[in-house]
């Protein structure tokens, strides 16, 4: 199947990737590449099946965690590898609500 | 086995020795740890393993284990030993990258769980290893910094994403590593450089502080240059978390004691699926030798089918890069990392990931965006969640009429680098073998039996019932004990 | 046509900040306040290689607000990642449920006017919170993140779109708070953003099965905001209908400085929130032995403590719903009510003086029952002083609140400012007199028909006993000396 560049767009801006022209043409070839190959999953009858979406051994789950206050970081820690900060926040481009 | 192994440098110890000499008073820590750091200095520039080495730390862990052992009251097998980390593991205080620009310059303020549990044992980390950026490649040639390269031909890949973890130990600069395994990134490295790779059941290890690229798929794992030693290494780091609630409270078994068991009796099953061709002559010749020892040492071979194995890699490359996709969007510049300059918020996202990602992470980013969006979410990721429930069901078939299957790990030896580059969908085909035991949720391992061509390393895949680690390790050793071992390669 | 020849419809999504001590994926404090980014971790600051681990105690709340509202609790339910971008929301997806959610069903009770309904649910689930932007942090303009409040429980809360008033969202609301209230799992406060409401608006003509296009209203932090938003949102659709434009599906923010509604500045892509299961927390198993352990430990809920009081105590609805409103004020009113003796007439001058008085003084102080220093026993005190004559109604008045201030003893305030009432036959005569002497015109007037000035002598009287004359007594010695009007 073949992706079009306005897919490609949409999904780029969906993963906020800004790609440049040249990536946006390449990508569009090599994903629709790799969405023909999944494509053989449709040919299998997945009706009566479940989804795996949980890797887990059946058997009892581990326990939940007890709501037991932990030690927090210090904010100096919190922050230690913020690019841009203001006070102990984290300094972003200003929101518009 | 003389102290000092080939070449007289400790380095070419085993891990399992190397503890060994450490106990008998006759090496030091001190000494092996300087060693490691002398024969990384000396080869890495060729084999590029390293990301980066943190020589004060490993020395001053090395004086630590020292002191213990002059005390008779060491920590484990392993205390004093020098290891490595891949780079996907986050170390306190240790620059932490997943090879990625992104990441440039990230110190965590915190350890892996894996990384506590084996330093509690008294390991030694000497340093960070290389890997394909996000964990995402099987040659490594994704590293955003540094290509890595095989130590047994440096023009060729050491296989991926743990490619500097298999690679560190083939170049013999340290005694055992820890890498992950998502869809074969344990076993195709360990493969490609002669080592042993382990890919614990899911769930068996914990992820915690483990940088996610497939949540569902991802599992640490030990490597070693013999089974005794990857042993080793799982025996200190499996067992459940409270920190990873996808992490099981079965008890961990002893994974040492019944090494020696022998594989008389087993029962190894053979997917007709997966030695139908399409192999290189040399790998095929390699492993059906491997499958003719089993048969001498008393074990049975047993034709079984694997018929969903086919539609694996399309399952895989629907699921894990959407899980990344969503894992990968922390990534934003705002607490960490790479931030481009921007003077609005939706610029500061797109720049600063279209800069710190590479391609290979920018086309899974697309690919799982796109299979979990809205309209497609039933037909890609559903589906491939439930074709990976056939892909179970095919092993809890097989495991009715044997004990554990076994068979390629790739179907070539390592290639060059560049040739699959330029095409991702012939690298993700490279994962054929591999990519079932994790969609599967299984235990699997690759550990070297023979040489093909080029006289490249082969390896030999099996892959078990579910928490059977100690099984596969087993059938492992009994086939080392047969194999003529692996000489050291020559790097440069 | 007008805004009545339309009906509207409403739906409500509250989202309840659990009481737990610590957040729901990580082991930090809930605890309001700190400098920003104060009570992080490397969880929930979604720092690489974190998981999240789930709090127990979420569950049980989860499951105890289930069993309070009828619902059907599920013994399995899943979580899912809510995906998309937003400098709060520092994983870059929230952990929230969305195909299989804990509870479904239920309903929460109401009354109107007397008539008793019940809002059905659609769901409840389990959610973390965001953390919060801030404005203006430096002189550029740029804003700041604080996570403090990321990762805080939520349980949302979502009614099916059966409200048909602005009159019945605030019931609902009230009724829920005060049930949420009572099991102890959510503080009730809007001001300060721990129980949010979101509601869905549509309008349709009266009489018309087709629903219209709803929008969703946020930020509304009070019940009088509530109502304004709704009411100036119901119009503008209306008019927009009306003037033959079509309602467009969108999220408004409620600005309580102009009294309407506008369209939030668009996530553009918000709607593909991209779920899929979240793979890092196994399927939440609830057992059938936790169930009926929380079963057993659900509380007397407001509803039912108002029927109580309406049928053993003969209370109004409009006491009996005002008193069950928070449920340590119900606790203070049964105290206070057991020292009285339980019978009607003293439920009900009881019930008076919590709504009334005690209502206004815990509003101004801003104090709640179990900081008042007027016991359940000292009120009854007073209450016993004023049946038994030793006070009047405006003295009672005047011990209640010094009571309140000081935390004295009735008794000890009646002696110490002289408050008690004269009921001496003999001393209020001689007022009497004293007051029918000095207005003869008045009596004039009165004994012609002019019934109404009994209550100027009545004043004048109780001028003259500085306000301690028994008004009771009072009256009977006017009516005699008086004699018929």
């Amino acid at each position: 199947m073949s992706l079009t560049l306005d897919e490609v767009r949409r999904i780029a801006r969906l993963a906020r990737l800004r790609l440049s022209p040249e990536e946006e043409r390449l990508f569009a070839g090599q994903l629709s590449a790799i969405l023909d190959h999944v494509a053989e999953l449709s040919a299998l009858d997945v009706s009566a099946v479940e989804p795996m979406t949980h890797a887990l051994a059946a058997g009892d789950p581990p326990p939940l965690r007890a709501d037991e206050p932990q030690p927090c970081l210090a904010p100096e820690e919190a922050l230690a590898n913020a690019p841009a900060r203001a006070g102990t926040a984290f300094r972003v481009p200003r929101i518009i609500e | 086995m003389s102290v000092g192994g080939r070449g007289g440098s400790p380095t070419y110890l085993g891990l399992a020795e190397a503890g060994e000499a450490i106990g008998r008073g006759e090496l030091s820590a001190r000494a092996l740890a300087e060693a490691a750091l002398a024969r990384i200095a000396a080869t890495d520039g060729k084999v590029g393993a390293f990301l980066r080495t943190t020589p004060e730390r490993a020395l001053a862990a090395a004086d630590a284990a020292d002191a213990r052992a002059r005390a008779k009251a060491r920590r484990s097998a392993l205390d004093g030993v020098p290891v490595a980390l891949k780079d996907i593991f986050l170390t306190r205080g240790v620059e932490t990258t997943c090879a990625s620009r992104i990441l440039e310059g990230f110190v965590p303020p915190y350890d892996a769980t894996v990384v506590e549990r084996l330093e509690a044992a008294g390991a030694v980390v000497v340093g960070k290893l290389n890997m394909d950026e996000f964990a995402m490649g099987s040659s490594t040639e994704n590293s955003a910094f540094k290509p890595c390269r095989n130590p047994w031909d440096l023009g060729r890949t050491p296989g991926g994403s743990s490619g500097g973890s298999a690679a560190a130990l083939a170049a013999r600069q340290v005694h055992g590593t820890l890498g992950t395994d998502t869809g074969g990134s344990i076993r195709l490295p360990a493969a490609f450089c002669g080592v042993v790779g382990v890919k614990p059941t899911y769930g068996r290890v914990s992820r915690y502080g483990v940088i996610a690229f497939a949540s569902s798929l991802d599992q640490p794992g030990p490597l070693g240059r013999s089974v005794k030693d990857a042993a080793l290494l799982l025996q200190a780091v499996a067992g459940h978390d409270p920190r990873d609630q996808t992490s099981s409270s079965r008890p961990v078994d002893d994974y040492l004691s019944g090494l020696e068991g022998g594989a008389r009796g087993l029962r190894i099953g053979v997917p007709r699926e997966w030695l139908a061709g399409g192999l290189a002559p040399g790998v095929e010749r390699s492993v059906r030798d491997a499958l003719a020892s089993y048969e001498r040492l008393g074990a049975r071979l047993v034709d079984v089918s694997l018929p969903h194995s086919r539609y694996g890699i399309a399952a895989y490359y629907l699921i894990a890069p959407a899980e990344a996709s969503s894992n990968l969007a922390r990534y934003d510049g705002i607490r960490f990392g790479l931030r481009a300059e921007a003077r609005g918020l939706r610029e500061l996202y797109e720049e600063t990931r279209e800069r710190g990602f590479g391609a290979e992470v920018k086309r899974r980013i697309m690919l799982g965006t796109y299979a979990l969006s809205s309209g497609y979410y039933d037909a890609y990721y559903l589906r491939a969640q439930k074709v990976r429930t056939l892909v179970r069901r095919d092993f809890d078939e097989a495991f009715r009429a044997c004990d554990l299957v076994a068979g390629p790990v790739s179907p070539t030896v390592a290639f060059r680098l560049g040739e699959k580059a330029q095409d991702p969908l012939s690298m993700y085909l490279a994962d054929v073998f591999t990519i079932t035991a994790n969609l599967a949720a299984l235990p699997g391992l690759s550990l070297p039996c023979g040489r093909g061509e080029a006289g490249l390393p082969v390896g030999l895949q099996l892959v078990g019932r579910p928490f059977d680690e100690a099984t596969l390790l087993r059938a492992a050793r009994a086939l080392e004990r047969e194999v003529p071992p692996l000489p050291a390669p020559e790097v440069g | 046509m007008a805004v009545s020849d339309f009906q509207v419809v409403l739906g409500l999504e509250v989202h309840a900040q659990l009481l737990t001590r610590t957040k729901i994926f990580c082991g930090c404090t809930t605890a309001f306040g700190g400098e920003p980014n104060t009570h992080t971790c490397p969880v929930c600051l979604g720092l690489p290689g974190v998981l999240p681990a789930l709090n127990g105690r979420v569950v049980e709340m989860a499951v105890l607000t289930g069993l309070a509202l009828g619902c059907r609790v599920k013994e399995r339910s899943v979580f899912a990642r809510k995906n998309y971008f937003y400098p709060d929301l520092p994983k870059g997806y929230q952990i929230s449920q969305y195909e299989l959610p804990i509870c479904e069903g239920g309903a929460v009770p109401i009354a109107l006017d007397g008539v008793e309904r019940s809002i059905p649910l659609t769901r409840i689930h389990m959610e973390e919170d965001a953390g919060k932007n801030v404005h203006d942090v430096a002189a550029d303009g740029s804003s700041g993140v604080d996570l403090n409040r990321a990762g805080v429980p939520l349980l949302e809360i979502v009614s099916e779109p059966e409200l048909r008033s602005v009159d019945e969202a605030v019931a609902y609301l009230k009724s829920l708070r005060a049930i949420l209230m009572t099991l102890g799992v959510n503080d009730g406060n809007l001001q300060e953003g721990s129980f949010r409401c979101d509601a869905n608006v549509s309008v349709m003509p009266r009489g018309s099965t087709k629903l219209g296009t709803r929008c969703e209203i946020k930020n509304m932090n009070s019940f009088r905001f509530l109502r304004a938003a709704i009411e100036y949102e119901v119009r503008r659709q209306v008019e927009l209908v009306e003037e033959g434009g079509t309602v467009v599906q969108e999220t408004r923010l409620f600005d309580p400085d102009r009294g309407e509604t506008r369209p939030m500045r668009s996530k553009e892509d918000a709607h593909d929130y991209r779920y899929f299961p979240e793979p890092d927390l196994p399927p939440v198993r609830v057992a059938p032995a936790l169930v009926e352990r929380l079963r057993a430990s659900l509380p007397e809920l407001p509803h039912a403590r108002a029927a109580r009081y309406r049928r053993d105590l003969a209370l109004s609805a409009y006491d009996a719903d005002l008193l069950v409103a928070e449920k340590e004020t119900a606790d203070f009113f049964e105290a206070a009510l057991d020292a009285l003796g339980r019978t009607p007439d003293a439920a009900k001058r009881l019930a008076n003086w919590v709504n009334g008085e005690l209502a206004r003084l815990a509003n101004e102080s801003g104090l709640s029952p179990s900081a008042w220093k007027v016991t359940p026993a000292r009120l009854a005190a007073t209450l016993r002083l004023l049946e038994a004559g030793t006070l009047g109604g405006p003295g009672a008045k005047q011990v209640v609140e010094e009571v309140f201030r000081t935390g004295a003893e009735p008794g000890e305030v009646v002696r110490a400012r002289g408050l008690a009432q004269v009921s001496d036959e003999g001393a209020i005569e001689a007022a009497v007199d004293a007051v029918l002497a000095a207005s003869p015109g008045e009596v004039e007037r009165y004994r012609a028909g002019n019934a109404k000035l009994l209550g100027f002598f009545v004043g004048q009287v109780m001028k003259a006993t500085k306000g301690k004359g028994n008004p009771a007594v009072i009256n009977a010695l006017l009516k005699k000396k008086l004699g018929g009007a």
